[in-house]
């Protein structure tokens, strides 16, 4: 059975103005999906709308046996899901253990100090500076503490939104050992990501979208030699389901 | 320039600083001025009354009803005020439920909350003087002589105990929001509230936290003021301007901002009435408005919480 079920799913911010139109996907425990697509597709609309941040407008969406479709987003990380923001996904102006502490709430108190202190040990440079303001931190570390953060409350599914968005090459790869980190631990990850080739290398299944519709499903294998995706971005070839 | 002034200020200061920071809290939480807060104090004053009236004939009757020590009042008042801080939570909480909340919900504006606030603060001043008439009210007629406090200074034991509590209630709050987990709860609501429910925090449960602060230290306020001057139903509407003033002075968001904000304003107060007159006190708040928002808009401490 999925641990994240989507059925005929759509969603936008306008009523009458789908942006991810009838999308169907099943995600199971542990696996490591990437979601591709070109500029516009509806990527990021579909995981916000799956983290509660943008509203479902048709169809729906279960979290194992949950129906968590338009689930405010305080009710989904308490329920298992993690999503870490493109953009703004720390809050800069309390230091890195303020920020830690926050989520290490949805915890039972018993756990928050151990979870914290593997979190601090999993990320050293976290550790080294608890008492920094989380706006002083670079880019990448940045990236870094969003991640924590989500990983603290032990998240069933985490969903990432382009988080190499922005960064320089070298924070780039600094943002993606983090990530096999977060993969090799089990997690089960969704991410979306302009970086389509170091997202091929962390997943395994590759989910692309054009123009709000699920135009391929499967295995990151296929997608290396580029040329099926060149042909999915650039149009020619559409709703093909590679099983 | 007498040194009473000094005093003076901080006395004004006091009760503006309080009610202040009811009102910067509210603004950098739900993002919206809130015209209706001047309202809270006076109609915190008011139900605190009502209670008290109740009260002082049961209290007498127990034959504990006469002046506590140097103070003009007895244990009527302090009891009567945490009922009244209750109720003004009521008042508040009700408030945001029938008007802030349905518009928060439906996603309006800044603007359009900003102008309900408006007319919900006329409903409430206008209901206040249907009910207990535009006449003055006092807690207590009792006659108190200013002492000595040093330095030429002289203040009524009502006055110190006003400042004295305002000074332990702003330590407890900074303490809450700075260390406890609510506290921290409302700091990331206020720099990013999309982002405090990723992080699994109840936005609205944090909003209705932040309208029971409010309101509490908007009543205290409001019964402070009560207490040294006189009770109007126009009272809160009087203060408006001095705490928007303090709140945009201190820096929106700033408690400690708040409170210092609320000081200078009272300072400012005072040594306008005994250096260019008393008709002038009420423009003073305007011009420190005006002279921060064009030199220095985010103000003394421009932080969110």
């Amino acid at each position: 059975m999925s641990l994240l079920r989507l059925r005929d799913f759509s969603a936008g911010y306008e009523t009458d103005l789908p942006i991810v139109k009838h999308v169907d996907m099943d995600i199971s425990r542990g696996e490591a999906v990437c979601i591709l697509g070109p500029n516009g597709a509806g990527k990021s609309t579909l995981i916000k709308a799956i983290a509660g941040q943008v509203r479902c407008l048709g169809g729906s969406v279960h979290l194992a046996d949950d129906d968590i479709t338009n689930a405010p987003s305080h009710a989904l990380a308490r329920r298992g899901l993690g999503f870490v923001p493109q953009t703004e996904n720390i809050f800069t102006q309390m230091t890195i253990r303020e920020n830690m502490q926050i989520a290490a709430e949805l915890l039972p108190k018993a756990r928050r100090a151990d979870q914290m202190q593997r979190l601090f040990d999993m990320f050293p440079d976290l550790k080294a500076r608890p008492n920094t303001l989380a706006g002083a931190l670079s880019g990448g570390q940045r990236q870094m503490l969003a991640a924590a953060r989500a990983l603290l409350t032990v998240p069933e599914v985490l969903i990432l939104d382009e988080p190499s968005a922005g960064l320089s090459p070298k924070l780039v790869g600094q943002v993606f050992e983090t990530l096999r980190q977060i993969r090799a631990a089990g997690v089960t990850l969704v991410l979306v990501e302009q970086n389509v080739r170091a997202a091929l290398d962390l997943t395994e299944r590759a989910v692309v979208l054009v123009d709000g519709r699920l135009a391929h499903d499967g295995p990151t294998d296929v997608l290396r030699d580029g040329k099926l995706l060149g042909e999915l971005f650039l149009g020619s070839r559409h709703a093909e389901v590679v099983a | 320039m007498s040194p009473q002034v000094l005093i003076d200020g901080i006395i004004a200061g006091s009760t503006i600083g309080l009610g202040a920071i009811g009102l910067t809290l509210t603004y950098s939480i739900l993002r919206f001025a809130n015209f209706t807060h001047g309202d809270f104090l006076a109609w915190g004053a008011y139900l605190t009354l009502t209670v008290s009236g109740f009260l002082g004939g049961l209290l007498a009757g127990l034959g504990i009803g006469d002046p506590l020590g140097p103070f003009s009042f007895g244990w009527g008042l302090p009891v009567s005020l945490l009922a009244g801080m209750a109720l003004t939570v009521l008042l508040t909480l009700g408030l945001d439920k029938v008007l802030f909340g349905r518009l928060r919900r439906r996603g309006a504006d800044a603007i359009i909350i900003v102008m309900a606030s408006f007319g919900a603060s006329m409903a409430l001043r206008s209901l206040l003087e249907f009910i207990f008439t535009a006449n003055p009210a006092y807690f207590t007629r009792e006659l108190q002589i200013a002492q000595k406090i040093g330095m030429g200074m002289r203040a009524t034991p009502d006055q110190m105990l006003t400042v004295g509590l305002t000074a332990v209630l702003v330590i407890a709050l900074h303490v809450f929001v700075t260390r406890s987990s609510t506290g921290r709860a409302m700091r990331a609501v206020s720099e990013n509230p999309g982002l405090a429910g990723v992080y699994g925090l109840d936005v609205q449960q944090v909003i209705r936290v932040t309208w029971i602060i409010g309101a509490a230290l908007a009543c205290v306020a409001g019964v402070m003021s009560g207490l040294l001057v006189q009770i109007r139903p126009y009272m809160g509407f009087d203060l408006l301007l001095p705490l928007f003033a303090a709140a945009i002075l201190g820096g929106i968001g700033s408690i400690p901002g708040a409170m210092l904000g609320g000081l200078i304003i009272g300072l400012a107060e005072a040594v306008t009435v005994q250096v260019v007159g008393a008709e002038w006190r009420a423009g003073v708040a305007f011009v420190v408005l005006v002279l921060v928002l064009i030199l220095r808009p985010s103000g003394l401490f421009g932080r969110r919480v």
